[in-house]
């Protein structure tokens, strides 16, 4: 066999350094955070990215990338990056947050970032549940889902109902690119890598602000295994948080967008 | 050698703008100068006030609970600082709004109707510098003169054509200290 | 250059501009609010980043951000607004960066009014985030003096990579002096290393507050102690007055310490030997200064526009070798000069006493002036 037989299929993104993550087996994340990494080195962006981490499951998320990083309070990522954004306009600027961070402690960063057109992505993982303090009630969690604190499943009557967070962004003016896609299988992660993509071109197109929702799953904390989470995902999540575009500036279909 | 002002009148009356064209005047003649006004909800109630203190040194507290000179362009600013003045002190009495004369012997007192002579200078939003006239002759704080000279040195390209009807102001207010 | 006749708010927000603010967030809140305002009209023209946050739990991560990237930046508020900002100031704090916060302190707790107060000294000076770290705390007592201080604010804060504190009050906010102000510098192009910039070629950079292994973060709080060590030496800063002869020493802070001179004054000239310290930083205090008046003084009045939060400091400086007395007002009141007077004479008056707590004695008068009962 001579090199040129050889064909590298599968590597490491550029934008990861070589170490091995603290997510739990099975987890989500990896696939997201390779997601964002491709897109970056895709783009050319690498080298000139920030990224924001959160509080939860990715609190280490900068340990992972290979390019600059700072590491937020809960759930105020979205006006970390605005500072970031505002002072060094010409970089990539992204948030990385959960459905705690984002869509309970940090909702109103998040919606008066979209709200002011900020041009940062943010990417928002939605696992149903508090990850990283053991799995208890997230404003995402279905109703009737166990958690650790809603340990009968969530009754919306005593708990209220779930947000859908990639809905409410929508209807705001200052957002270029809202969408939800699903990490259950190779078909709905590859359309998320898409509108990944599309989201950092908005955003270095200068449209507004932009997410991407993520439906992930957390086999730990569900109790299930990896390929019984999917399946619950597919089950449980997809009807209730459709995939799709919910917001999309005129200007990215114009050039050609995704 | 310190002097303090206190200005008061009904939101308006131009009480603010007086205080800070003294406050230009002295710090225009080299002296030292706090302005503050009362910026708290009093100040939607319809009393507006503020303190000028000049002084040759360093000054300490910007307030005083015993002034030495009131502009009082109403009753409510009457009765409040009447009590309070320093003995000694000058209170120029806006005559246009109040129905009583200053009762204390131990200051100085001077009426001047403002209003009506604002009126007779064809706008009544001099009546502020008819009462900083008379305070000015009354009590010679700054030099002749420097009064005018601040109106000229720091007010707004667009109200310029007041500049005149204020001299005016000035002049005729005065005229009854 | 010339002076001019200048509000205290306006006053530090142009010179923050002048000496090289970048980026500024805030959330109106009286009365620190034309501060705000005033950026608002002058940074979108020269360029530079201004944001009316949503809350200022927004505005000072926004100043979290805009920190790590190694520029200048700033934000303001007053008391109720900077309770909320007490999480970002921690963070700042746990990831060494430098920031600017100007808190126009007014009358409080809770919603309280307005008007100017010095009731967040303890939250300034003794913390009020969560965790050990420490502000440098500026009280300026005039405008000229909130000027100087907001220049040096912001070389203090890159100087040692911290959150420098400018605690003024509404009156001092409110306030026209004239001021002569520091010409405009251009901004400066090179931002330190430490500080996020994503340029290939540079080393990658990644700020966080967090350090997971207990023995790391011990590490780091002893650096930044040690790094207090030195900022406690060299950076103490206080105005003295009348105090080579004084036998009864006046202490007093910001506007409260500006009113104290005027009651200083009118002692002496009733031949009262009495002098004033005002201390400038409020953190790092000015403790040789209190220490070196000891054996001199009869007698301490403390005085501020709260209940005795400095009052403390004094006491465990002069550590029960002299009497220390208190008077104050609270809740947006200022002390009126004759007041300070008043408790001067006290002193002289006499008698003087070791025993007992200074705070009661006060109560007992200020409950004979406003008298409210229990």
């Amino acid at each position: 066999m001579t090199d040129s037989d050889v064909k590298l299929v599968y590597q490491r993104p550029a934008g990861f350094d070589a170490r091995t993550t603290h997510y739990c087996p099975g987890c989500t994340h990896g696939v997201a955070h390779r997601l964002v990494a491709e897109v970056l080195e895709e783009m050319g962006e690498l080298h000139n990215t920030i990224g924001v981490a959160p509080v939860g499951c990715a609190v280490f998320a900068y340990n992972y990338f290979s390019f600059d990083f700072v590491e937020a309070a809960h759930g105020r990522a979205p006006a970390m990056a605005t500072g970031i954004k505002r002072t060094l306009p010409s970089k990539t600027v992204f948030t990385y947050q959960g459905d705690g961070d984002m869509a309970s402690i940090g909702m109103g960063e998040i919606v008066a970032a979209a709200a002011r057109g900020e041009l940062i992505t943010a990417i928002f993982i939605n696992n149903t549940n508090y990850g990283m303090t053991g799995g208890q009630m997230a404003p995402t969690t279905l109703p009737g889902q166990v958690t650790t604190s809603s340990p009968k499943g969530r009754d919306v009557e005593r708990q209220g109902y779930p947000i859908k967070l990639a809905e409410m962004l929508a209807t705001l003016d200052g957002a270029a690119y809202i969408a939800r896609r699903s990490l259950h299988d190779a078909r709905s992660i590859r359309q998320a890598k898409k509108a990944i993509r599309t989201a950092f071109e908005a955003q270095r197109q200068g449209l507004g602000f932009t997410m991407v929702e993520l439906l992930s799953i957390c086999p730990t904390n569900w109790g299930l295994n990896v390929a019984d989470s999917r399946k619950w995902l597919a089950d449980h999540m997809l009807p209730f948080y459709p995939v799709g575009d919910f917001k999309v500036n005129p200007a990215i279909n114009a050039a050609g967008g995704n | 050698m310190q002097t303090e002002i206190i200005i008061s009148g009904f939101g308006g009356q131009g009480t603010l703008y007086a205080g800070q064209l003294l406050a230009y005047a002295a710090m225009d003649e080299g002296k030292q100068v706090t302005w503050i006004p009362s910026y708290g909800p009093e100040m939607r109630g319809g009393t507006a006030n503020c303190t000028v203190v000049i002084s040759d040194e360093e000054i300490g507290s910007p307030t005083v609970l015993y002034p030495k000179a009131v502009l009082a362009m109403n009753l409510p600013s009457l009765d409040k600082y009447e009590p309070l003045m320093a003995t000694g002190g000058i209170l120029i009495v806006n005559e246009s709004m109040v129905n009583r004369v200053p009762t204390r012997k131990d200051i100085r007192a001077i009426m001047v109707p403002a209003n009506t002579i604002a009126q007779e200078l064809g706008n009544e939003r001099v009546s502020n510098m008819v009462m900083m006239g008379a305070l000015l002759k009354a009590l010679p704080l700054l030099p002749e003169g420097a009064i005018e000279r601040a109106l000229a040195a720091h007010t707004a390209e667009r109200h310029k054509r007041l500049m005149g009807t204020n001299i005016e102001a000035l002049k005729k207010g005065m005229a009854y200290a | 250059m010339a002076k001019e006749l200048i509000k205290g708010n306006i006053a530090v927000a142009e010179t923050a501009l002048r000496v090289g603010l970048v980026s500024y967030f805030g959330y109106p809140i009286t009365p620190q609010t034309e501060l705000l305002e005033h950026l608002s009209a002058r940074m979108p023209d020269l360029g530079r980043a201004f944001v009316q946050a949503e809350s200022e739990l927004g505005a000072i991560n926004m100043v979290y951000g805009a920190a790590c990237t190694g520029h200048r930046t700033m934000t303001s508020s007053s008391s109720p607004g900077i309770s909320l900002m007490m999480e970002g100031i921690s963070y700042i704090s746990g990831t060494e960066l430098p920031a600017v916060i100007v808190n126009v302190v007014r009358g409080g707790p809770g919603l309280g009014n307005i008007a100017p107060s010095q009731g967040d000294y303890n939250q300034m000076v003794h913390g009020g985030g969560h965790g050990e770290y420490h502000l440098l705390v500026l009280a300026p007592a005039s405008v000229q003096e909130a000027v100087e201080l907001t220049a040096l604010a912001f070389d203090l804060a890159e100087k040692y990579r911290t959150i420098v504190a400018i605690m003024m009050d509404g009156s001092l906010g409110q306030m026209m002096e004239p001021a002569e102000l520091p010409p405009f510098v251009p901004l400066r192009e090179e931002v330190p290393d430490w500080a996020v910039k994503a340029i290939p070629g540079k080393p990658r950079v990644v700020l966080s507050s967090i350090n997971i292994d207990p023995p790391a973060q011990e590490r780091f709080n002893l650096r930044n102690e040690l790094k207090w060590q030195k900022i406690r030496r060299d950076e103490v800063r206080f105005r003295e007055y009348y105090l080579e002869d004084a036998e009864y020493v006046v202490v007093g802070y910001g506007t409260v310490g500006r009113i104290a001179l005027s009651a200083v004054r009118t002692a002496r000239e009733k031949g009262i030997k009495v002098g004033l310290l005002r201390p400038i930083t409020l953190k790092p205090f000015p403790v040789e200064a209190v220490e070196r008046l000891v054996p001199q003084a009869k007698a301490f009045l403390v005085t501020e526009a709260n209940n005795g939060m400095m009052l403390d400091d004094i006491r465990g400086l002069v550590k029960g070798l002299k009497p220390v007395e208190f008077y104050g007002r609270m809740g947006g009141v200022l002390p009126y000069p004759d007041e300070i007077l008043d408790a001067i004479e006290a002193l002289v008056k006499g008698p003087l006493t070791l025993e007992g707590d200074p705070r009661d004695r006060w109560l007992a008068v200020l409950e004979q002036k406003i008298g409210v009962g229990v």
